[in-house]
């Protein structure tokens, strides 16, 4: 069988469920912030092989250009809120940083 | 085929190392599996044609997020993952609703009739981008340098260190409003 | 000038004051020189408008002839109303007296106002007061007469309660006010019936729906008494004349404008001009009432000491003629003394004000011999007195003999002797008191040396006026009487043919104006039965009703007999008034300047008389033992049903209600509390479970996210 939509399809769909798996496992604020970003990987993996294999043109690959700079904005958001999180209570466990439930 | 084996050894290389991300207890070593997966990732898009994305990939992520997460790393302080082992009690579930949504996922895949096309031989694809930006696409670019300008100035605020007189509220709003942001 | 053009014209004469008030009132403080510029220029303008109307009505000299505009202002179905400008001889006439005298106020208070802390809201409320006088002046029907009267006596309000932190100005003016309130309700009911009969408010459609249908006798008699009791309020006639002498606390130059020459005059303008609405009975009790009011107003004169007090009895009896001229059918005669009036008291009234700037006290006793200290003040003054006293050769005379005249021939037709009698001696009194203010406050010996020593003319802006109104006072007669000389060209008796003609004639054409309902007959109150043509009765068949004389120069074509009795009249009164103001003022010079007649020892011999006099009549003390006591018991009757009645059915519904509240308690309690804590542990309980799954975990939220998903997708497929 040669390589065809269906396999990049698969390995989007491996790094869905191991970046969702991690997002839900994970205590720790920047492993989980990787977990994200195995996910974004999986759906920009996704619009290039659908732009390769259905549409024909670069517009998958502008979305995906786009969500890699989205995912840059998010990473240096998310990580200073990491160390402002850091800072003010002394962990990064997403378990014990729950105040805004109180 | 030489291209299917090089699909499957990038997609090998992708799928172990994010296992190793999921699966690493070192959040150091989870960072640098993550590095792994995500230049199989700028293979896979190679091998697509995507020569541009392929090179943003690598620059982008690997040489700029990947750093800023192993700094992050290291600024926390905690080279080790999560403390205590907690047992199954969280990873089980976890695990079944992974593994359900990957089902789902492939199900679809799988059940479906892709409208496929034919496909030449990929070409350069950057000229193409590159106008595409600037006709159709301008205002989704513009947009997007307003949010990057947006996030940096949120991220400084967040990570500035803070004042005697600053009240804690003017951070957490700052927080509140990167994260919605991003 | 074309018609357009008047009606424009007058239009401007009545909104440039307007315009002067609002700009000063809400920006004067910040005009330079607080906006008295602006006032003065604008008011100036003013008169120059209201001199070329003038001067157009003195070229055409047809006194009938009348220019009308306007535009419907209400149309409420069979209720309308105009609002109109109506430009006539007359309303030429006041044009030029009030725009004159508010003109030589203006500037006088440039002067005497100067340095005052709210010295341009006083120049906008001159103008405020202007406004509403001409709005008087240039209506053309009973409703915007009225809203301008209101006006004028909101305006009189601001103006006499200036200085309102002076408690005797504040009650003045309050005073003030409610006296014009009590004519003013009489003024009102006088439209009402008026308007409730003919349907309309224009006053040549009442005059010709009246002439040609009258009311019943009793019922037009009420009307026109009403419609006095308005001209008695703002033209201080008795008994409601007690406002006029506490409003001197007002500024001087307000007490000129207001009270010597515009406001009060405007009653007897509104009965000048309403003349044909007033039947013989009411005409009656307008004669008698001017003449009891020129008496009274002479004989308190005569014992006031101070000088703006007495001026403002001066002022009250003069009024008095004008309305007895009105009530004895010599209307011209009225408003030519309106006219002549209206220069000479403004210019006894802003020389006392230059004489009071000067000497810093009203107290004619404290004066003297300031003849040499303020010449021009001394003359004009003296000119104003020969004027008001009737001395040949000033105004004065001429109108004061016409309206003598008129009363003498009134008296010989109707034998009602009285008004003559009363207007005769106030005659004599006028210039017997006239030159004893004369001679106490110029001549003789300086009585405080003190005072005089500081005594000084005034500067200009107070003297030019005064020569101006002296020059004023002399010319404006014209050395004519009313009907022959230049004042016929203005005013004449309403010619009542033409103006049934012309209104007809308008209702045929299909004009603006609606035909009055009354004058085909549709009237709403009972009418006079008449059997003969309408016209015929009211002119020449009245004499044999016996009412004609009382319309007096209404019926032009008086018989021959008529025109005897007036020409005997008019010797025999010019002979009476040159020899009682003879009388007075020789028994004046005599007085206080031979000292041949102490004053003191007729006082001493005239006890009583003194007492009466020196407390005005006790006018103010019958008002406080009937009216306030009145009230005082009304308001403890009012109160004492107010607390037994009133407060018993308050009471007890408040007993019923706290019965009725306790049941009401018991079932809320029981009842409504039951539901509504049960719904509230319902809520609580259900919150204590599903706040478990709120933990404040990212993750958890997460999985619930994907679990959700999931669930949804598989249910829907299995669907």
């Amino acid at each position: 069988m040669t390589v065809g939509l269906e396999h990049y399809l698969t390995v989007s769909a491996l790094l869905f469920g191991l970046g969702l798996y991690a997002v839900l496992t994970r205590r720790n604020a920047v492993a989980l912030l990787m977990g994200v970003e195995l996910i974004l990987n999986a759906a920009n993996l996704n619009f290039v092989a659908f732009a390769r294999y259905v549409d024909g043109g670069v517009d998958g690959h502008i979305v995906a250009a786009f969500v890699i700079v989205l995912a840059a904005a998010e990473a240096a958001v998310a990580l200073a809120i990491v160390l402002a999180m850091f800072r003010n209570f002394g962990t990064v466990n997403v378990d014990t940083v729950n105040r805004l439930k109180r | 085929m030489s291209g299917d084996l090089v699909f499957y050894g990038f997609a090998l290389l992708t799928v172990l190392s994010g296992f190793f991300v999921v699966a690493s207890r070192n959040v150091v070593h989870a960072a640098f599996s993550l590095l792994f997966t995500l230049f199989g990732v700028a293979g896979l898009y190679a091998q697509l044609g995507a020569d541009f994305l392929a090179v943003t990939q690598t620059v982008v992520y690997i040489g700029g997020i990947l750093v800023l997460v192993i700094f992050a790393v290291m600024m926390t302080r905690i080279p080790r993952s999560d403390a205590p082992r907690r047992g199954l009690d969280r990873a089980v579930p976890a695990a079944i609703l992974a593994l359900l949504s990957f089902a789902l996922v492939y199900m679809v895949i799988v059940g479906t009739r892709w409208p496929v096309r034919e496909t030449g031989a990929p070409e350069a694809t950057v000229a193409e981008i590159g106008t595409s930006l600037m006709t159709r696409f301008v205002f989704p670019f513009e947009y997007v340098s307003l949010v990057l300008l947006a996030a940096m100035v949120g991220a400084a605020v967040l990570i500035r260190e803070r004042a005697p007189e600053d009240d804690t509220d003017g951070a957490d709003d700052a927080a509140g409003n990167g994260g919605m942001r991003s | 000038m074309s018609e357009h053009a008047i009606l424009l014209t007058a239009l401007a004469i009545l909104l440039l004051p307007l315009l002067s008030y609002a700009v000063l009132f809400f920006f004067g403080k910040k005009l330079p020189r607080q906006g008295d510029w602006l006032g003065v220029s604008l008011l100036g303008v003013t008169w120059l408008l209201a001199v070329r109307i003038f001067a157009h009505f003195w070229a055409v000299g047809d006194p009938g002839l009348r220019i009308e505009g306007g535009v419907r202002w209400l149309d409420l179905g069979r209720f309308t109303a105009d609002a109109g400008i109506l430009v006539d001889g007359m309303t030429a006439i006041m044009l030029v007296v009030v725009t004159t005298v508010s003109l030589l106020v203006h500037l006088f208070s440039v002067g005497y106002m100067h340095g005052d802390r709210r010295y341009e809201r006083f120049f906008a409320f001159l103008g405020f007061f202007t406004f509403s006088m001409l709005g008087i002046v240039l209506s053309n029907s009973l409703l915007f007469l009225y809203v301008f009267w209101e006006l004028v006596g909101l305006a009189s309000y601001l103006l006499i309660g200036f200085y309102f932190d002076k408690p005797s100005a504040a009650a003045a003016n309050k005073k003030a006010f409610l006296t014009n309130r009590v004519g003013d309700f009489g003024f009102f009911t006088g439209i009402l019936i008026f308007f409730t009969a003919y349907g309309t408010f224009n006053y040549f459609e009442l005059f010709a729906a009246a002439h040609l249908s009258p009311l019943s006798g009793g019922l037009l008699t009420l009307a026109g008494v009403g419609l006095f009791m308005g001209c008695v309020g703002k033209s201080a006639q008795a008994p409601l004349h007690i406002w006029l002498p506490d409003a001197m606390e007002g500024p001087t130059p307000v007490s000129a404008l207001i009270h010597a020459a515009t406001m009060v005059a405007a009653g007897v303008y509104m009965v000048a001009r309403l003349l044909p609405l007033f039947d013989p009975g009411s005409l009656l009790v307008v004669a008698y009432v001017g003449a009891i009011t020129a008496f009274l107003g002479a004989t308190i004169a005569v014992v006031k000491t101070d000088i703006k007090k007495s001026l403002a009895y001066s002022t009250i009896s003069q009024l008095g003629y004008m309305v007895m001229a009105m009530g004895v059918g010599a209307a011209s005669a009225g408003m030519f003394h309106l006219w002549t009036h209206a220069f000479f008291p403004a210019l006894l009234f802003l020389g006392s004000g230059s004489v009071i700037h000067a000497v810093h006290t009203q107290e004619m006793p404290l004066m003297g011999g300031l003849r040499h200290k303020m010449p021009i003040t001394f003359w004009t003054f003296l000119i104003a007195t020969l004027a008001i006293s009737g001395v040949p050769f000033f105004s004065g005379f001429y109108s004061k003999d016409a309206i003598l005249a008129g009363a003498l021939a009134f008296g010989m037709t109707k034998s009602h002797y009285v008004p003559f009698l009363l207007a005769l001696i106030a005659a004599g009194l006028t210039a017997f008191y006239m030159f004893r203010m004369v001679f106490l406050t110029f001549m003789g010996k300086p009585r405080d040396e003190e005072r005089h020593h500081h005594a000084h003319e005034s500067p200009w802006t107070m003297t030019v006026p005064l020569v101006t109104l002296a020059v004023l006072a002399v010319v404006s007669s014209g050395w004519r009487g009313p009907s022959e000389g230049w004042f016929s060209r203005f005013v004449a008796p309403y010619d009542m043919e033409r103006i049934v003609e012309q209104a007809s004639g308008a209702a045929h054409a299909g004009e603006v104006h609606a035909v009055p309902a009354a004058a085909h007959g549709e009237s709403v109150l009972p009418q006079e039965p008449h059997g003969e043509p309408a016209h015929a009765a009211a002119t020449h068949e009245a004499p044999a009703h016996g009412e004609a004389p009382a319309h007096g120069e209404a019926s032009a074509h008086g018989d021959a007999h008529d025109t005897h009795v007036r020409h005997t009249a008019h010797i025999t009164a010019m002979i009476l008034s040159i020899l009682v103001a003879g009388l007075g003022i020789l028994v004046s010079w005599l007085t206080y300047i031979r000292g041949r007649i102490s004053a003191p020892s007729v006082l001493a011999r005239l006890p009583r008389v003194h007492h009466v006099l020196q407390n005005m009549y006790f006018f103010d003390e019958f008002y406080a033992a009937t009216i306030y006591r009145f009230t005082l018991w009304f308001s403890w009757l009012n109160g004492a049903f107010d607390r037994v009645v009133i407060d018993g059915i308050v009471n007890g519904m408040g007993y019923l209600t706290r019965s009725l509240s306790w049941f009401a308690g018991l079932a809320d309690r029981y009842v409504v509390d039951g539901l509504v804590n049960g719904v509230g542990v319902v809520v609580q309980g259900a919150g204590e479970g599903f706040r478990r799954v709120q933990t404040g975990r990212v993750q958890s939220y997460l999985a619930y996210v994907c679990f959700s998903v999931l669930l949804l997708v598989f249910v829907f497929r299995a669907l």
